[in-house]
């Protein structure tokens, strides 16, 4: 569970995040909508701390995740980073083979014993049903595969440092329909074990799959609620004229 | 007044580029054809593999070769790490602030530098300071010295080329600062990394000034470090400066010319296998 309270954030003068106060519950979809600019992605990016690597950036208020801080200065930033994955807007694979791309995380966190990766490895591709696909394959060159199978093994190579909460930042956004069905077709499957978190341009990427839906506008989180209430009666007015397309 | 067509236009530009183009490939290929043309005739198996003789006059090179390969390899051993680590440095340590200004502009000034100041230097404080003597290496440090801006320039530049996403992933998947730099960055960044080295070695190899005051110009079997050296380039200068013997000077430049010809071909084929493995 993601809890914020009073979370403001601050790119030197510019206020991008304000006020916002959100509960995202534990093995749903949760997405955030809004037009370019709005914050959104700022938003996610609060919750693995991804914004630290940009200079002059200024938090304040709580958040908590399973009811821990995660900005006391005590935290261990790189175990936060495990727990709480991130997959980005173009399916960034490292110029590696597709098993040092998925062993990558792993290796990283001290598991060298190559019978221990290969399972890993294995049971990674395996949750997004690159397996069959792509076995005998696994020492090719990741960036001869297709976008949406780079995309997917971004998403493997996330599971395999065994994260608890996924945050996706627009991960079809690079991607052709047919491929964004089967991306968004994994995320209904994973979400039976992991809490996502998605930030979409498309609103009816976030009706067809999302469970809560939250809306913001200029910084601020205008509405957050059940997506059918959302999408069918939403309270706020500047809610209801963008979902009807009337900006944005 | 009259107006040239656009399409006349293009056609010039095209044929002035390719003039310019051939011209520059037309130097090199006339170099090259000049010096084989004298020097070839002297190529032979006891050339390459005889101790000099009557200074230069007679015997073979195969004391130069040796020296050569030796201060050539041994600049390059010490200036590779020092000048992709002080890449590393600039690159992902400093924030673009001053500091990594004042050092590239260091670098830069450096890597401008005659040659000669370079070789004056290490006579000073190599050869006689720190009592290494003529000996290949005083030359190796010497050369690692004047190769050293070369190879922090083009390694800083292949690592900055690494897209920032990469840096992202590996830190959103917990990776630390070292795990990035050793198993994302720099495998990325190997191919231009190691066109630095090339061009090092390239300038290393064929140098004159720097080396003829550091490594001296024994024309003596080197045994160890501590041994003067005359390289093939400081040969070819003494060969032809003094009047010793031409065709041997030529017979020198070729092999030179081999040899630089020879390690670009391999490094270039290396670099090929490195990026056509994963791209």
């Amino acid at each position: 569970m993601i809890k914020t309270t009073n979370l403001n954030l601050f790119y030197k003068d510019f206020h991008a995040l304000k006020n916002i106060n959100l509960t995202i519950k534990e093995k749903l979809i949760t997405a955030m909508i809004g037009p370019s600019g709005c914050g959104k992605s700022t938003l996610l990016r609060v919750f693995n701390r991804m914004n630290d690597l940009v200079e002059g950036t200024r938090i304040t208020g709580d958040i908590l995740i399973n009811d821990e801080n995660i900005y006391c200065p005590a935290c261990d930033l790189t175990a936060l980073r495990k727990r709480v994955g991130m997959v980005f807007q173009r399916p960034n694979v490292f110029p590696l083979s597709i098993f040092d791309n998925v062993s990558y995380g792993p290796k990283v966190w001290g598991i060298s014993n190559k019978k221990n990766l290969s399972e890993i490895v294995e049971k990674s591709l395996k949750a997004v049903n690159l397996l069959d696909e792509l076995k005998g394959q696994l020492k090719q060159p990741a960036l001869t595969l297709s976008l949406e199978k780079q995309q997917r093994l971004c998403i493997a190579r996330l599971l395999a440092v065994e994260p608890e909460i996924l945050l996706m930042d627009e991960p079809c956004s690079a991607l052709d329909p047919i491929s964004t069905a089967k991306i968004e077709g994994l995320m209904v499957e994973l979400k039976n074990k992991y809490t996502i978190v998605i930030v979409t341009h498309n609103m009816q990427q976030a009706a067809r799959i999302a469970d809560e839906v939250g809306f913001m506008l200029l910084g601020e989180l205008i509405e957050f609620d059940k997506t059918s209430k959302i999408f069918t009666n939403p309270a706020d007015e500047k809610t209801a004229n963008y979902i009807s397309g009337r900006f944005g | 007044m009259f107006k040239i067509k656009p399409k006349t236009t293009q056609i010039i530009a095209y044929s002035v580029l390719l003039a310019l183009t051939f011209i520059t490939i037309a130097v090199l290929v006339f170099i090259i054809l000049f010096i084989f043309k004298n020097g070839i005739r002297e190529l032979s198996w006891s050339f390459l593999t005889q101790p000099t003789k009557e200074m230069g006059k007679e015997g073979g090179i195969l004391p130069s070769i040796v020296g050569t390969l030796l201060v050539t390899l041994f600049s390059i051993i010490i200036a590779t790490p020092i000048g992709v680590g002080s890449a590393i440095y600039l690159t992902e340590y400093t924030k673009g602030g001053a500091i990594r200004r004042i050092i590239s502009f260091g670098a830069d000034c450096l890597a401008g530098m005659p040659s000669i100041i370079f070789g004056l230097f290490g006579f000073i404080f190599f050869v006689i300071m720190l009592k290494m003597g003529w000996s290949i290496l005083s030359g190796g440090l010497t050369l690692a010295i004047m190769i050293l801006p070369t190879i922090i320039r083009t390694s800083e530049e292949a690592i900055k080329s690494v897209p920032n996403a990469y840096r992202e992933i590996s830190y959103s998947l917990g990776g630390g600062k070292l795990d990035t730099i050793i198993k994302i960055v720099l495998p990325t960044a190997l191919p231009g990394i190691l066109t630095g080295v090339i061009l090092g070695i390239g300038r290393a190899i064929s140098e004159t000034a720097a080396v003829i005051f550091t490594a001296g110009s024994s024309l003596n079997m080197p045994t160890s470090l501590f041994s003067s050296t005359r390289t093939l380039a400081v040969h070819f200068y003494i060969l032809a400066r003094e009047g010793i013997s031409m065709p041997k000077a030529y017979g020198t430049a070729t092999v030179l010319i081999i040899i630089i010809l020879l390690i670009n071909f391999i490094a270039y084929r290396l670099m090929h296998k490195f990026i056509s493995k994963y791209y």
